[in-house]
């Protein structure tokens, strides 16, 4: 059971290139990490694999337990099981956050069948006390003058409480203080599980500090051009982007 | 997004899209002539000066021009001559829904009227085309002093009241409309609240067009005496026929010294109907009037509630969602004429266009040089769903004297790609997240809305943004 990412080509609608033949392989139970240096196509890989129109496929397969995903709307990928959470999560004015999840739990269950209330809100305010946002924001619409903490926050909530297969972590440390950073990591490793497979996508490796991945990916131009362990992060943080080019220029001259 | 495409939206108004044969005992005909306004005069067995009076308008409304200059062309489709001006089979509405004739008393089941007066309403009445079929309110009202009947029993039960304000807050003349109401008016609400009573439930009336190439002209008139309040309500609704069906309402409200008058409407005419209906309210010293204003049916409608405030510390506001799908114009707005120190008013406007729809917000608001202490507040935001959409707003302010604050404030904005596409990454469909966010959009405006309604308006506002992605 994995989301297997084979040889995708990716570009702006009608635009230039971005991803150039990624492979990439996330089995359920494990975190992997994919670091970059801005304009690698970091971000752009998460927008693809969740269908948001800006970007065409060209090229290439996203498959889910088997499945290509690639034909499906968005929010069917979503029910299919994969998650993300944004680098920067919109308000949405006038839908408390509490029916937003709601709704979005709702659209998960069949035709006819009703979401349990008594449940609904005992399982939300467990989560929001364990990322220690205050009740009151049940009642705040989505996102809405939210600090970026508090965005962030949000969207590891909304991961908790629809339980995705996939889910893929888009600079969730950018914007945060250390404070903030640590209950946002210590909600990711609570939904730790062999039920789901992690990406977490970040430019430093602060985050990783926290969140500690099984795997970590280089992604330089549009393709995977490094996989380790962990220990690969620290390399980065210590020698930065640069060494990596240079040392992708070498092997490609040799 | 495939928010550009427009299919054809088709909504599902299968509540209030029915109809019964008809079966009319009273009938004035097709057209308008003096000859109708003493037919409707001699069903009803008037006073003369109400005969009088609607003479006098049918000459007013047959010299005025129509308002095309400055409103919509779309009123030059109204043909007067094929529409029938009066249709009933009795004048008098019957206390109890067993004495309703069957196919009219299943008509407001089926809109689960009886079901709402049982729940929460302190009295209700029903009309039918032109006529009041059922009236009734709760008995400890009427031992208060409250009256609650229709416009016809108004005038000759309780003529001491109703001929001193008839007429006062909306001259015959006011416009083309006004005095063709004022020509053939029949049915609407008469209600007197004595001083210091103040309802605890609302009263409503639900005006249902059941007849083919017809107008309804129903006039309600509300007197709030001194400290008293009351809550009106009234829903409509009308069956979809391929002819243009013509509803002209004159609505007159007068809040005496400290009363509070609200009045909800929840328009849901079917796309066919002109709407075209004048509403205002005096408030005296210190009395409070507020218009809570649905609009979504009709195919134009042109409305326009307004305060006048003639007391001191007199507040008059306006909430208004306006909602213009394919084939509709809702051309809607306020009018707060200050006329008396330290008044206050507030207008807050939201209206949202999908397709071709389109939304016109017209504001007026007045406050002449000599008053001091008056404040105006007008916020009116406008929504589009789909590039056609279109919306405009006509802000016409005159704020005169140093003493008198206005503010403005007029946005109009789009449902983002972005935003759609974050609801959808949560596993809402591109209808549902559309849906989501035009309702996040009134939220705050819907919350004005008694529980009942505003459950009623979500889901309205559900059935309307269906289709409208696609």
């Amino acid at each position: 059971m994995s989301l297997v990412i084979q040889n995708l080509h990716a570009r702006v609608v009608g635009g230039q290139e971005i991803l150039r033949g990624l492979n990439l392989e996330i089995e359920k139970g494990r975190v992997h990490a994919i670091m970059g240096p801005n304009g690698s196509g970091k971000s752009t890989l998460s927008k693809i694999i969740a269908g948001h129109p800006d970007y065409e496929v060209t090229s290439g397969e996203v498959l889910l337990d088997g499945t290509n995903i690639l034909p499906l709307s968005p929010d069917a990928r979503a029910r299919a099981g994969l998650f993300l959470a944004f680098q920067y999560p919109v308000e949405i004015p006038g839908v408390s956050n509490a029916n937003f999840i709601r709704a979005a739990r709702q659209a998960r269950l069949a035709e006819g069948e009703e979401l349990d209330a008594v449940d609904y809100y005992g399982e939300l305010y467990k989560e929001m006390d364990s990322l220690e946002i205050p009740r009151s924001f049940t009642a705040r619409s989505v996102n809405e003058g939210f600090s970026g903490g508090e965005k962030k926050r949000n969207e590891v909530l909304q991961m908790a409480m629809l339980q995705p297969s996939y889910a893929i972590l888009d600079e969730t440390d950018s914007g945060l203080d250390i404070d903030a950073l640590k209950i946002v990591a210590a909600g990711v490793n609570a939904q730790r599980s062999s039920n789901v497979g992690m990406l977490v996508i970040t430019h430093y490796q602060r985050l990783l500090d926290y969140i500690t991945p099984d795997v970590v990916h280089v992604l330089v131009g549009g393709r995977i051009v490094r996989t380790a362990g962990p220990e690969l992060a620290h390399e980065l943080e210590s020698k930065g982007y640069d060494w990596i080019r240079e040392d992708l220029a070498e092997s490609a001259s040799a | 997004m495939s928010t550009e495409v427009i299919s054809q939206i088709d909504v599902d108004r299968t509540r209030g899209d029915f109809h019964y044969p008809e079966q009319h005992t009273f009938d004035a005909g097709t057209g308008l002539s003096h000859a109708t306004v003493d037919y409707i005069s001699d069903v009803k067995n008037e006073p003369a000066w109400i005969r009088e009076f609607r003479h006098k308008a049918l000459d007013v409304f047959l010299s005025k021009p129509m308002p095309t200059n400055w409103a919509s062309q779309d009123l030059e489709n109204i043909v007067f001559e094929n529409i029938r001006y009066y249709l009933a089979n009795s004048q008098r509405p019957t206390r109890s829904w067993d004495e309703v004739p069957d196919d009219v008393k299943r008509t407001f089941e089926r809109l689960g009227i009886p079901e709402q007066e049982r729940k929460f309403l302190a009295g209700v009445e029903a009309q039918f085309d032109s006529e009041a079929v059922y009236s009734n309110m709760k008995k400890a009202l009427g031992d208060e002093g409250v009256i609650f009947v229709g416009s016809t029993e108004g005038l000759k039960e309780h003529p001491e009241i109703f001929k001193k304000w008839f007429g006062k807050v909306i001259p015959t003349g006011d416009n083309k409309f006004s005095a063709l109401n004022s020509a053939v008016f029949s049915g609407g609400s008469f209600i007197y609240v004595p001083p210091g009573v103040k309802l605890k439930h609302p009263l409503q009336a639900y005006f249902r067009i059941n007849a083919e190439n017809f107008g309804q002209f129903e006039r309600t008139l509300i007197i709030a005496d001194e400290g008293s309040e009351v809550m009106y309500m009234e829903g409509c609704t009308a069956p979809k026929f391929e002819t243009a069906t013509l509803h002209s309402a004159v609505v007159e409200l007068v809040a005496l010294k400290g009363a509070k008058i609200q009045y909800v409407t929840v328009q849901n005419w079917s796309a066919n109907v002109f709407n075209l209906v004048t509403k205002r309210a005096i408030a005296h010293e210190e009395a409070e009037v507020r218009w809570i204003d649905c609009n979504i049916g009709s195919r134009l409608t042109m409305k326009y509630p307004g305060v006048v405030l003639k007391g001191r510390k007199a507040r008059g506001e306006v909430i208004s969602i306006a909602l213009a799908n394919n084939g509709q114009h809702q051309d809607t707005g306020a009018k707060m004429i200050h006329a008396a120190d330290e008044t206050t008013s507030n207008v807050i406007s939201k209206s949202i266009s999908i397709g071709k729809g389109r939304s016109t917000y017209r504001g007026q608001v007045h406050i002449p040089k000599h008053l001091k202490g008056c404040k105006n507040n007008t916020e009116c935001d406008a929504l589009l769903i789909n590039s056609t959409s279109r919306t405009d707003t006509y802000p016409a302010i005159t704020v005169r004297g140093s003493g008198n604050s206005v503010q403005h404030e007029a946005s109009v904005s789009q449902v983002s790609a972005d935003q759609i596409f974050y609801m959808q990454q949560r596993g809402l469909t591109e209808a549902q997240a559309m849906s989501l966010s035009v309702n996040g959009f009134v939220n705050d405006l819907v919350r004005e809305f008694p529980m009942e309604y505003s459950v009623e308006l979500k889901r309205l506002i559900d059935l309307e943004m269906e289709g409208s992605v696609g």
